[in-house]
């Protein structure tokens, strides 16, 4: 287990070539979930694609802190995640597809993506189970005498399920390196979490369980940068969990091909959209870190060329063998389809 | 051979286990300096402390759910139930997540990861501690499920579960957790999927679950008397489950009764029912028969629970109906 040194900036400053990674993966996930809307509506994916469009900041700036044996385990609307924790995009667009070279090999689709060798621990379309499991990684790790981290992304369609409750105070009495990262999208399906919650201020619940609580302005990718970072270290260093809340907002309908109506309004969304988190990272490139143009240009140019490969290689992939389905359902090899 | 009890020879084998796997770790309600409410950890905690011995809030969904977690991230994780009847607080971390989790991973994930609790109906523990559930976890894909009946067995099947990358189910019957039985003192296995003739018999078979095990041989002393020689087989574990061995000896009995507390409808009777249908209907000479616990929850008063499981003298009348068809 090799410990890397932190190269994280002072907060304020970031390191120019970080921030430009930054916009690099966000735009990647802006680019492959606009070609996965496009897939859709093609009916090259079979079941749900639940996108990520307008939260990517969050993604990105917390794994901006990871490394590959750091774990992260995500909810149904996670493929910004995965894309953020380094699957390559034609993985996730084959899984989306049903193919065999999909992440989950085509066991899977939108919400069950895994690619463990690189810490991605899997998504699932299960509201909540990724806190627990996420303290679990935070248990071994520390059992195991390691620095790695264990990370929790989910909606804010979780913090009012049992699994919050008792996967933050676990954590926090085992005083466990793990970061509980809240995207707060203001909306769980589609019944509004003002509407939803006793409390809607997820940041200030860590304090009811005794872990530092953070709230932030999700679409701000610096700030979640740096929020993440003190977290991660924090954790790294033994210090134990910390809960974030990102405020953010999903642009999209819940699910590609759903009805986005009766529950927010066309002016709610454009606001939010006028707060787009690429956009703010692109102005602040440009502002902040005189970052010339040309150079934006160059990783969109490269970022489109990435996706656009990736999706006909997802097109041209095969499918899986009919007769591997019933494989892995057990550990050891062989075992019969039914006892 | 020294004789020990049930839950000593599981612990025997937790106890060398952790001593050479030192990723092994064990959570539940008063599992640490207290030693478990069974005595299932007793003297551990001295030894591991409480990283490995960790007492849990009363949060059944949290810590199984955690894990979980931890399982696929190295470390290999006991839950310790005692009464079985909670884990159904966390039935959607098992059965959606933990069962599952090799499978969507295609494999590159494992999940070892035990969860052991008591069962069973006894001592007037009434309906929130006397269930066995075994049924349900047998139908999901993914678990092994144990019911060991011997303290024997317990130790091998345990340190067999104690090696495996699959969460295993693993079912003591309350009735029988302090009773003894010759084990060795050396470390051995009992590989999951092989039943055990509990007594060798030519004109019935008899296939019991945990505690009926027991009930079934007295049984057979009864029945021995007026010449019918019982055949008992126990599975040990239902799944894998070992249908060869019921198979061979229907094949020589021609008859088939299976004894088991828990409730009849899509158990593990009908289960091994069907089975020897769809692959001995040849042999049998007679219906295959059930005799299971009453369908309702399991109530409190003595005359009342007595009443719900199955008894010594019901199984010889259900024998003596078996061989009379």
């Amino acid at each position: 287990m090799s410990v890397q040194p932190t190269t994280d900036p002072a907060p304020g400053q970031i390191d120019r070539s970080a921030a430009l990674e930054f916009y690099r993966v966000m735009l990647t996930i802006r680019r492959t979930e606009e070609q996965l809307a496009r897939s859709h509506q093609q009916g090259l994916i079979h079941g749900a694609c639940h996108t990520y469009v307008g939260q990517e900041a969050i993604a990105a700036g917390v794994c901006a802190h990871l490394r590959p044996d750091d774990a992260v385990f995500s909810t149904h609307r996670g493929h910004g995640h995965a894309l953020a924790k380094g699957v390559p995009p034609r993985e996730l667009i084959a899984e989306l597809f049903g193919r065999a070279t999909g992440c989950s090999r085509g066991r899977g689709g939108s919400m069950h993506l895994f690619a463990p060798e690189i810490g991605m621990m899997g998504t699932s379309g299960i509201v909540g189970p990724c806190i627990l499991q996420a303290t679990g990684a935070g248990y071994s790790f520390q059992l195991l005498k390691t620095d790695r981290v264990g990370v929790a992304f989910f909606g804010d369609g979780a913090v009012n399920n049992g699994a919050f409750h008792e996967g933050l105070n676990l954590a926090s009495i085992c005083r466990l390196p793990v970061l509980f990262v809240c995207e707060n999208n203001q909306y769980a399906t589609e019944i509004a979490f003002a509407y939803a919650a006793g409390n809607p201020q997820v940041g200030m619940r860590g304090s009811a369980y005794g872990m530092p609580g953070v709230t932030l302005d999700g679409n701000d990718v610096v700030a979640v940068y740096q929020a993440a970072g003190e977290a991660v270290a924090r954790a790294r260093a033994g210090g134990g969990p910390t809960l974030l809340e990102c405020r953010t907002y999903r642009t999209r309908a819940h699910a590609e091909g759903m009805r986005d109506v009766g529950y927010r309004t066309q002016e709610e969304v454009d606001r939010w959209k006028a707060q787009d988190p690429i956009a703010r990272c692109r102005t602040y490139l440009l502002q902040k870190q005189a970052v010339a143009v040309e150079a934006l240009e160059q990783i969109e140019a490269d970022v489109q060329t990435t996706v656009t490969e990736a999706e006909r290689f997802a097109r041209n992939s095969p499918w899986p063998e009919a007769t591997t389905a019933c494989q892995h359902v057990y550990s050891e090899p062989a075992q019969p389809a039914s006892h | 051979m020294r004789e020990i009890t049930l839950i000593e020879a599981t612990r025997e084998a937790l106890a060398a286990a952790m001593a050479r796997d030192n990723t092994i770790f064990v959570v539940g309600e008063g599992i640490g300096p207290r030693g478990g409410n069974f005595n299932t950890t007793t003297g551990l905690y001295d030894l591991y402390g409480p990283e490995r011995l960790r007492d849990m809030p009363i949060s059944e969904r949290g810590f199984v759910g955690m894990c979980a977690g931890a399982a696929m991230t190295g470390s290999r994780p006991i839950v310790d139930f005692m009464f079985v009847d909670f884990i159904l607080d966390a039935m959607g971390e098992l059965i959606n997540q933990a069962a599952k989790i090799q499978y969507m991973s295609s494999g590159r994930l494992k999940m070892p990861l035990i969860l052991r609790g008591c069962i069973g109906i006894g001592h007037s523990a009434a309906t929130h501690h006397s269930g066995s559930y075994f049924p349900h976890f047998v139908n999901i894909p993914g678990f092994r499920v144990v019911v060991p009946t011997t303290p024997y067995d317990a130790k091998g099947l345990f340190a067999t579960a104690l090696v495996s990358d699959d969460p295993v189910i693993f079912l003591e019957h309350k009735s029988i957790l302090f009773h003894k039985g010759a084990v060795p003192e050396e470390e051995y296995t009992i590989p999951f999927g092989q039943a055990r003739v509990a007594r060798a018999g030519q004109h019935c078979t008899v296939v019991a679950v945990g505690a009926m095990v027991g009930k079934t041989l007295q049984a057979c002393e009864r029945l021995a008397l007026a010449g019918i020689e019982v055949e008992v087989i126990d599975p040990r574990t239902l799944n894998p489950l070992d249908i060869q061995s019921v198979l061979a000896s229907v094949h020589k009995t021609g008859r088939l009764l299976i004894v088991d507390e828990t409730f009849q409808p899509c158990g593990i009777g009908a289960e091994i029912a069907a089975q020897v249908v769809e692959q001995g209907f040849d042999d049998l000479d007679a219906p295959v028969c059930r005799l299971n616990g009453a369908y309702a929850p399991t109530p409190y008063s003595p005359t009342l629970e007595a009443a719900v499981v199955p008894n010594v003298e019901e199984i010889v009348r259900a024998v003596e109906t078996l061989m009379a068809a």
